[in-house]
């Protein structure tokens, strides 16, 4: 068998490219420059250099490896959203934590283009290879505080339970690979559905292999015991990209694993998925409503969100995913939104991780109040806020797939979760400062803050501008 | 039938000596067993014709990583280590899921589709050699694959270089 070494295209892959030299080049740039509010300018001017180049990129490379089409951009475009917010309001944190190194930037980078090869992926190696590559950078940057046991414990409860996910996930793609022979995500769909294997023992295995491994990343119950240990030992800012990014991807390759590789066998996986959505959302709810620590709250509520964009995959289809996409998307503005008035707490000296901390806020800080109302009314899903709209589509989605009876259990589960966010927003409002909390505020934070307010009350209102864009992002499925 | 029993031989000798390194006390015994567990892994590959992957597995594992392991007892007290619990109490439950699990796997080991599948049968592997077909693989068709992991190799020296930094002043 003789190969003809060719060399690929590689304009499909220009913004991965892109990402890599540039967060190469930011690596080294740490040597030279001593501010490192530069350093931060540059990932900011290279996340937006990389998001005008996702636009542009089309078509497929590297034999069928990398397909850069309408589902993938969107999914990067997440991505980059929550990492130009992650950046901003990292800035000041960091420094108030005193972990200021550049190579924090770098980290988020290399996180941020494992999501995209995620994204991206056409081989089951190469999405596996791609979450390796997101998961180390992340594991690095939750024990980016070496001198907090916190943030050491959480580092190493995410690498232990990630690296276990992991072979989870090569288990199930070394099943699919023997039963197929292929590793090439539309050829084992075309494999399966061409031999008849949908009802194959064998690929239920390997169905459930992935479940296991995806709810991991997704923090999908009962996967999902790491979550609040290291959402809330990690840094504040490492925790909201954690919250975003890596489930945003978890959802873009359950996307591809689950409608499209096994799409002839939805019958099984939906069995799967099914009761890991209906635990999540009452783990994530239930649990959530006795927390006293904003970051573990926030945590339990990521999880409960996971259970609510799962729907959207068992709905299937067009209309499905593209509720999914929309709602990431929305989540992503929402969650770090809710974040950043967190980090604003965190001064020197002052932990401001209680959600008592919150006490009285609107007196002291009425604007900055007024923000993290409008996250929480968002999480909560109430309109004209975006959250609504997210909710919203995925709960139509999976009631046109005939899934009434979980829509049901989702919208009495998200009833639940009133009582916590609304909670925060009674402390802030209803009581009186306990004691003079002083915000760290910087421009950064505003921006952020100022950004995902914007997105969350623009998207409630013109939906349509999200919406479309999934609609036609998912228009493959 | 040689390569039966060779087979056999080592799948059995695989399990006898994982649970070997799992429940010795002492460390440094553990890790011994597992220097035999590589070889004979490394020995389940060579009856597939799978030569390369042999010898990676012996200068990786048994070269590279098991001197980590060494590096790890080294910084362990191994007089406390000895007298320690093993586990933790709920051992019988752990040692009946894993039962549960492989008799779930065993179930479904007969209706595995036998025969080969894809371009690389055993007859193309075994005439074009292991190592040439992978090597010609790698920097081909897996290019993509290849350049990604080089990535991941570099963010694991970057993330090792963070960690061991000094704490800043202010």
């Amino acid at each position: 068998m003789e190969t003809a070494l060719k060399f690929p295209v590689l304009t499909p892959a220009m913004p991965e490219i892109i990402m890599l030299i540039g967060a190469l080049a930011i690596l080294m740039l740490d040597l030279i420059v001593r501010k490192k509010d530069f350093i931060a300018l540059a990932s900011l001017i290279l996340a937006g250099l990389v998001a005008y180049n996702v636009f542009g990129a089309a078509g497929e490379t590297f034999g069928g490896m990398f397909v850069a089409d309408g589902y993938a951009m969107f999914f990067k475009l997440i991505f980059l959203v929550s990492l130009m917010l992650t950046i901003l309001i990292s800035i000041k944190y960091i420094e108030v934590e005193r972990v200021n190194y550049g190579e924090y930037y770098s980290l988020a980078l290399f996180s941020t283009l494992g999501m995209m090869i995620m994204a991206s992926a056409g081989d089951l190696i190469v999405l596996y290879l791609g979450l390796e590559l997101m998961a180390l950078s992340t594991y690095v940057l939750a024990g980016f505080l070496k001198h907090s046991l916190r943030s050491n414990e959480a580092a190493v409860k995410y690498f232990l339970l990630g690296a276990f996910a992991s072979a989870f996930l090569l288990f199930g793609i070394s099943l699919t690979y023997g039963i197929t022979g292929t590793t090439d995500i539309r050829a084992v769909a075309a494999y399966i559905s061409e031999n008849g294997l949908s009802e194959n023992p064998v690929l239920l295995l390997s169905v459930i292999l992935f479940s296991v491994a995806f709810s991991f990343k997704i923090a999908a119950a009962p996967f999902h015991m790491w979550a609040p240990d290291v959402y809330e030992g990690a840094p504040t800012s490492v925790t909201a990209f954690m919250s975003v990014g890596p489930k945003a991807a978890g959802f873009a390759v359950i996307g591809k694993v689950f409608l499209i590789a096994f799409a002839s066998a939805k019958l099984s996986w939906v069995q799967v998925l099914i009761p890991v959505a209906i635990l999540t959302m009452a783990t994530g709810n239930i649990l959530a409503l006795m927390q006293t620590n904003i970051k573990r709250m926030l945590a339990y509520s990521s999880i409960a969100h996971a259970g609510y964009a799962l729907l959207g995959i068992i709905a299937g289809g067009a209309e499905g995913m593209a509720g999914v996409m929309s709602y990431l998307m929305i989540y992503a503005f929402m969650n770090i939104g809710a974040f950043a008035i967190v980090i604003l707490l965190r001064s020197e000296g002052f932990q401001g991780e209680n959600i008592s901390d919150l006490e009285g806020l609107s007196k002291t800080h009425p604007l900055y109040a007024a923000l993290m109302l409008i996250s929480m009314f968002s999480l909560t899903g109430i309109p004209p806020t975006a959250g609504f709209i997210g909710k919203f589509y995925i709960f139509v989605s999976a009631v046109n797939a005939g899934y009434t009876w979980l829509v049901v259990v989702a919208v009495i589960f998200s009833a639940i979760s009133a009582y916590f966010y609304l909670r925060v927003v009674m402390y802030m409002y209803m009581r009186e400062p306990k004691e003079e909390v002083r915000l760290t505020t910087s421009p950064a934070v505003n921006l952020a803050l100022a950004i995902s307010t914007a997105a969350v009350l623009l998207i409630g209102v013109l939906p349509s501008s999200v919406i479309d864009l999934a609609m036609y992002a998912a228009a493959g499925f | 039938m040689l390569p039966q029993v060779l087979f056999l031989y080592f799948a059995f000798a695989i399990v006898a000596l994982s649970l070997a390194v799992i429940t010795r006390k002492n460390p440094v015994h553990s890790v011994i067993f597992m220097l035999v567990l590589f070889f004979h892994i490394a020995a389940l590959y060579l009856t597939l014709n799978a030569e390369f992957l042999a010898a990676i597995q012996i200068i990786v594992y048994a070269g590279a990583i098991l001197v980590l392991f060494l590096f790890v007892v080294l910084m362990l007290n191994l007089k406390e280590e000895v007298t320690e619990h093993r586990y933790i109490s709920l051992w019988a439950v752990g040692v009946l899921l894993s039962i549960a699990i492989s008799a779930i796997f065993l179930m479904t080991l007969s209706s595995i589709p036998l025969g080969a599948k894809g371009v690389f049968s055993p007859d193309v592997i075994a005439s074009e050699t292991h190592t040439v077909a992978l090597g010609k693989l790698l920097y081909t068709e897996f290019l993509y694959p290849f350049e990604i992991a080089s990535v991941i190799l570099l963010v694991a020296i970057v993330g090792a270089v963070v960690l061991a930094k000094k704490r800043l002043k202010s």
